[in-house]
């Protein structure tokens, strides 16, 4: 059934001793490349200013904690970092459940403008955000002055505008597990006195959770890094960490270890969430494969 | 037409592993306005963010919107062509510098594509099969995927300095690999030191997509072809390779309009005047609007961008006949 | 079921843009109102040493004002990286803040958009007349023949800092009055890893900063007496090529400065690495990279020959803030009033003190916390030989442009390559070309 986990895949080779050892040099050269910005973060945050900015060394002298305790009095790092939380998360939920109805829509029934539908979703995928950041702005202030919905400076603008993004490519991803989510099993349900969106709800979506959480993690992490609709949109109580975290260099100077420091501790909570996700994620992809 | 449509995600069921789908189910298809009220919550936010704003960014484009105009965007004049002529004037330093920002940023997004591809399905098929430590490792190569984009390319931004960098340290000091130290941020180099940036930043996701295509080849398959005494290397040609073609199309394309597009990148690590050889389009076009303040001439070029993008899909998705597909829905 | 559905989705669009477009500017009583009395929204610049940190500086200062006039103040601090896409995104839509800070250079770019409200001498008069301030900073408040568009708040010149012990290592017994001094000095001290000057080389403010001033004392202007471009007369090119020659020809500047935007050449000066520094306020940051007060001595900039004075002897830009009064606020006379407040003496005094600036009212900069060694420098430059950066609508155009092509002449500067007149020329002709045609 659609719903058996995929297990590790063993090859039915045992591999040969040149194919493991091409393995381990590159999986260990990839691994030094990806650890190496961390690393870096790491001994700088560590550093007194006076010597962040001095000589690399590999095994820095002086170690301090002091950055930790300054970040959050240098920067509203908390108030930040709660504020990119309700956006981001949000944002996800929002894009997931919309995207859940699209993506039924799509995989199940068969409807005029279908086509012009997934074609002009996909075509949003491509806008650069520098065309439509300075009109989006506009609609939504005077979305604002008529209706006295604010959306211009509030987490509500960002968070519509951050589900809009992931919005594509979740429907896309959707839409193919859906399909691998046998027809048999929503009609059964159907003919069990459900409707149709019963079936969704009991059906379709549970078979579907591993590629639903694999798009919650994709919609979480555009909306959590991204910067550039965050610096015009954003205002001093509902700023988010991607531009709040600008906020340490000032104008006469940046305090790099402190912003380390702060890359660092809000990175922690997103990778362990990220972990726990992992197993979902890493089988979410591999939806398709029905056995 | 056929009731059965293709997974758009692009994995395409094993065979024999989706149970046939019976043609028209009348009760299924005609539900009259359900699948438009499915649709529609999409559609607005669609409506909303991207498409009515790039309806006025196209308006924008036609119209002279410089500092003296913004206040009051309707009453701008009309400037006709005049945006585009002076962008595509290939002879005047605006459109000289244009088109030789357009061609940097192919050149990278191709080989940043192409990078991120070849790392992510190498690391892929060598994690393919469970080995001491696959688990710890796949969750390391996910931490470039989960730092904030400005925290990390701020960090290889400081990588990067000539005087204090690791980069220098390590292939000038260390590994005497350059005469004298060299520049990564400005210059020539900067195209290499943002091609890095972006694929340290990009290649999880490659491996992160390929990794699950990967599960979904059959194990029959490979006991098949090991039977007939395939060596490794013909297994991943005849076998691994051709079963990643659908997803492959899809995650290139991502990648591509991503990597195209990207602003964040290029802004953290070299602020808002990139060196010549690393002038991505997306920065050009900020500088000639939002720094400037110039928003016909900067929505004129995101139009162009638009244009070129929609082509280049569009002959993608034919070239890969997944639009035929698509199409047929 | 297409046809209605294309309809709707028309009607939308059609009913959204119109939306947009009819009150693109949002409020348009000019003059503003005061429809709401009792509060003001005030966006203020970074001074201090981070954001919270001017929070604690300024909010003292609101509730006395609250105190004395029953207006609230809600006080917003923006970083740099995003004042001016607030500002913009402000006047485009309408909705912004009272009453705001801006860096004085994009006066008149901002005036230009009509979204501030003119200071003219009604205006003045509520808050004690034009007079009360220094002359060189309401010169840099908006285009020359208008009524300014903001009103100077805090003032700040460049000056020479250096270090005194690595001049004393190299047998130096003073900071150097002339460019052709510092260039003598500079051979002696740069050896050995140390430097003489640093220099900001990817910073393209700090560049347009710098080559004004060279320009300047080589007799030419960026922008005729029209407001027009004028980058490639002999003078400028001359300027600019002074500046990268320090790098290139003289080599008192370290080849690593060309891609230093980060105020990494201060850092180097607080390590003992580099001698002399252009800076406006450098104590603070000095004295957190672990340099003390006595270790560094402040002269002003060289000139060409003679001492620092007008026209030729110019030595450098009026930097400071200013503070604008958004045009369609809706507590106009509030606002006026709280600019007198932030510029009466009291205030003035216990703001620019805090903020190592110098106040551009004149009667505060009695006080003696403007008498140190370091800001008595500042403030004669101020008074005497400082000018203000072109007051042209397309001030930030120019800044990006000549700011760019400076970057990248010190780029070939540091890799060795010549940076010879004709092609100083040829960048700043580009840089021209890209301007505005009007």
């Amino acid at each position: 059934m659609s719903s058996t986990p995929t297990t590790a895949r063993r090859s039915p080779m045992a591999a040969p001793r040149s194919f493991v050892w091409s393995r381990r040099i590159f999986l260990t050269l990839l691994t030094g490349f990806v650890l190496l910005p961390v690393y870096v973060m790491l001994s700088s945050s560590l550093k007194p200013l006076q010597d962040v900015s001095g000589e690399f060394r590999w095994l820095p002298s002086g170690l301090t904690i002091r950055p930790y305790i300054d970040i959050w009095s240098t920067v509203p790092l908390a108030k930040y970092f709660v504020n990119s939380l309700i956006v981001a998360g949000a944002a996800t939920v929002l894009s997931v459940v919309i995207a859940i109805f699209a993506a039924y829509g799509v995989s199940r029934y068969r409807f005029r403008g279908k086509r012009l539908f997934t074609v002009t979703v996909l075509s949003t995928q491509m806008f650069p955000g520098i065309l439509f950041l300075l009109p989006l702005f506009l609609i939504y202030v005077n979305i604002g002055n008529s209706t006295g919905i604010a959306l211009f400076g509030s987490r509500l603008g960002l968070i519509l505008t951050y589900l809009t993004f992931s919005l594509p490519f979740s429907i896309w991803m959707l839409i193919g597990y859906f399909e691998s989510v046998p027809r048999d099993l929503d009609e059964a349900a159907m003919v069990d006195g459900c409707g149709p969106l019963g079936a969704l709800f009991r059906v379709v979506v549970p078979a579907a959770v591993p590629g639903i959480v694999a798009v919650a993690v994709y919609a979480f992490m555009t909306a959590w890094g991204e910067v550039l609709f965050a610096s015009v949109m954003t205002n001093d109580t509902t700023r988010t960490l991607a531009v709040g975290l600008q906020g340490y260099a000032t104008q006469n100077d940046v305090y790099w270890n402190q912003v380390m420091a702060a890359s660092l501790v809000v990175s922690v909570p997103v990778v362990a969430g990220f972990l726990l996700l992992q197993r979902y994620l890493v089988a979410g992809l591999t939806a398709g494969a029905v056995k | 037409m056929t009731v059965t449509a293709q997974p758009a995600v692009g994995k395409e069921a094993p065979p024999g592993a989706t149970a046939p789908v019976p043609r028209r189910r009348t009760g299924r298809v005609r539900r009259g306005a359900l699948p438009y009220l499915l649709l529609l919550p999409a559609l607005l936010l669609e409506l909303l963010v991207h498409l009515v704003p790039m309806v006025i960014g196209i308006v924008m484009s036609f119209k002279e919107l410089t500092q003296f105009y913004i206040r009051d965007w309707g009453a701008a004049p009309w400037a006709a062509f005049d945006n585009y002529s002076v962008s595509v004037d290939f002879d005047a330093p605006i459109g000289k510098a244009l088109l030789h920002s357009f061609f940097v940023t192919c050149a990278f997004t191709v080989l940043s594509v192409g990078l991120c591809w070849l790392i992510g399905t190498t690391a892929a098929v060598y994690m393919q099969e469970n080995f001491r430590g696959r688990g710890f490792l796949r969750a390391v190569f996910l931490v470039p995927y989960a730092l904030p984009v400005y925290a990390a390319v701020i960090t290889w931004a400081f990588m990067f300095q000539r005087d204090n960098g690791l980069v220098n340290h390590v292939l000038h000091d260390q590994l005497g690999l350059t005469d004298s130290p060299s520049f990564w941020l400005i210059g020539d180099n900067s195209f290499v030191a943002l091609l890095v940036v972006s694929v340290w930043k990009g290649w999880p996701f490659a491996f992160l997509i390929v990794m699950a295509g990967l599960q979904n080849i059959p194990k029959e398959l490979y006991e098949a072809a090991s039977i007939d005494g395939a060596g490794m290397l013909q297994q991943l040609r005849r076998i691994t390779l051709p079963s990643l073609r659908p997803v492959n199309q899809v995650l290139v394309l991502v990648l591509f309009l991503w990597t195209f597009n990207d602003f964040n990148t290029p802004f953290v690590l070299f602020g808002r005047a990139a060196p010549d050889a690393a002038d991505l389009i997306s920065i050009h076009i900020y500088q000639s609007s939002f720094v400037t303040w110039n928003f016909g001439a900067g929505s004129a070029m995101s139009v162009l961008l638009l244009l070129f993008l929609l082509v280049v899909t569009g002959v993608y998705l034919v070239l890969t006949s997944r639009g035929r597909r698509a199409a047929d829905v | 079921m297409r046809r209605t559905r294309a309809a709707a989705a028309s009607a939308v669009t059609v009913s959204l843009l119109a939306a947009v477009t009819a009150c693109g500017g949002g409020s348009s009583t000019d003059g503003g109102s005061n429809d709401s009395p009792k509060t003001l929204t005030y966006w203020a610049s970074n001074q201090g040493p981070s954001i919270e940190a001017d929070k604690k500086i300024l909010t003292p200062e609101l509730k006395k004002f609250e105190k004395q006039t029953g207006i609230k103040v809600k006080l917003e601090v923006v970083p740099w990286s995003d004042l001016l896409n607030r500002i913009l995104a402000a006047t485009t839509s309408g909705q912004g803040p009272d009453v705001l800070n801006i860096g004085n250079t994009w006066s008149a770019s901002l005036q230009a958009t009509g979204a501030l409200l003119p200071w003219d001498e009604k205006n003045f008069g509520k808050i004690g007349g034009k007079d009360r301030f220094v002359e060189s900073a309401l010169g840099s408040a908006g285009a020359s023949g208008s009524d300014p568009a903001a009103v100077p708040l805090y003032s700040m010149a460049y000056a020479l800092y250096y270090n005194k012990k690595m001049f004393e290592d190299a047998g130096i017994s003073g900071p150097p009055a002339t460019w052709d001094d510092l260039v003598a000095d500079g051979k002696k001290i740069s050896k050995g890893g140390k430097w003489a000057l640093g220099a900001e080389g990817s910073n393209l403010s700090e560049n347009i900063h710098h080559v004004f001033v060279f320009a300047k004392q080589h007799g030419a202007d960026f922008f005729d007496a029209e407001g027009k471009p004028d980058f490639t007369s002999d003078g400028a090119v001359a300027a600019v090529k002074q500046y990268v020659d320090l790098m290139g020809k003289d080599k008192v500047v370290a080849p690593g400065n060309a891609e230093y935007a980060q105020n990494q050449s201060l850092q180097d000066f607080a390590k003992d690495k580099t001698a002399m520094v252009l800076w406006q306020t450098a104590a603070a940051t000095l004295k957190a990279h672990g340099m003390s007060d006595d270790e560094w001595g402040v002269a002003p900039v060289p000139v060409q020959s003679g001492t620092p004075g007008a026209d030729k002897a110019v030595n450098s830009m009026v930097a400071g803030i200013n503070m604008a009064v958004f045009k369609n606020t809706d507590n106009v006379d509030g606002a006026v009033k709280f600019v007198n407040f932030m510029t009466s003496v009291d205030e003035q005094t216990i703001l620019n003190k805090t903020y190592g600036s110098i106040p551009p009212v004149k009667a505060a900069q009695q006080d003696p916390a403007f008498n140190t060694p370091a800001l008595k420098v500042i403030r004669d430059t101020l008074a005497t030989s400082a000018a203000p950066l072109p007051q042209v609508p397309n001030e930030s155009q120019f800044e990006t442009a000549v700011g760019t092509a400076v970057k990248e002449l010190f780029a070939d500067a540091a890799a060795g390559r010549k940076v010879t007149t004709a092609s100083v020329k040829e960048k700043l002709d580009e840089a021209q070309q890209q301007m505005p045609k009007k």
